[in-house]
């Protein structure tokens, strides 16, 4: 597949700085996928992404059933805003999507986040973020890491065959 | 369709290396492609890919949630045993496809 020219990626740092559903997985799936193919994977989660690694939230997280047009009912019917105003209509569409996610063995947050740090995976919060939102350390689950600034962030991020992947 | 031999014997493999036919997979062949892999079995790695190739035979999809759930060992552990890429290396030395899924 791969010419002997190519360099393999050797690391990743990817950002995730959405809360919903579908953003932290997107971020979550990539980062355990790099874990697997013996790729080094960082993962940063800041602004409403620190969601996903908050205790208090991190089993809570929706699809946003306002705004997107690319939700549909079953049948393929486009999804009304409207409808997705509704109290209780996120929440039952989060639901459905984590019971779709579910019959594909794809884990929990936090599972997931557990085969990610048992094969070696590291995850961070952003410290700025974290002020802003009055979060402290201990807010945060276990599987995360450490707390960072950009600055740090970047430090981690050297070496040759790194990408940083903005979700 | 290309051939290798490991073990003294000739099974059929693709670019990648993996077998395109598990039948002719045995535990003698498995050491001999762990050894390429730069791994010495043990009973652990039997016991998964025991595992990986009952999952297999009855066409459930492999992911490392499997392994985790499968009561041989955990995540780490099954990182530690196959270093690097466990699921490939594990599904390669166990003669079946390399999983498609992508948890």
């Amino acid at each position: 597949m791969s010419s002997s020219n190519d360099k393999p990626l050797k690391k990743v740092c990817i950002i995730c700085a959405k809360g919903t559903i579908e953003d932290v997985y997107a971020a979550l799936v990539m980062t355990n996928g790099a874990v697997m193919e013996g790729i080094e994977a960082k993962l940063f989660f800041t602004f409403f992404g620190l969601d996903a690694i908050t205790k208090k939230q991190m089993k809570k997280l929706k699809t946003a059933t306002i705004g997107n047009p690319a939700l549909r009912m079953p049948g393929n019917i486009p999804f009304p805003t409207l409808l997705g105003a509704l109290p209780g209509v996120e929440a039952g569409v989060s639901a459905m999507m984590k019971s779709q996610m579910e019959q594909l063995d794809i884990p929990p947050v936090d599972e997931f986040m557990e085969l990610i740090t048992a094969g070696g995976g590291e995850i961070y919060a952003c410290k700025l973020a974290m002020d802003m939102f009055k979060l402290k350390r201990e807010d945060l689950c276990e599987h995360v890491s450490g707390v960072l600034t950009i600055g740090e962030f970047y430090e981690m991020a050297g070496g040759e065959g790194t990408q940083i992947i903005f979700t | 369709m290309a051939q290798k031999e490991f073990a003294g014997q000739m099974v059929d493999v693709n670019e990648e290396g993996y077998f395109t036919n598990p039948q002719q997979w045995n535990k003698e062949i498995a050491a001999a492609v762990a050894k390429e892999e730069g791994l010495e079995l043990s009973d652990k790695h039997y016991a998964i890919i025991e595992f990986l190739r009952n999952r297999f035979n009855s066409g459930e999809a492999l992911s490392i949630r499997s392994i985790n759930k499968s009561g041989i060992v955990d995540v780490k552990e099954f990182y530690a045993l196959f270093p690097g890429a466990p699921l490939k290396k594990s599904t390669k030395i166990a003669g079946i496809p390399k999983p498609s899924s992508c948890i």
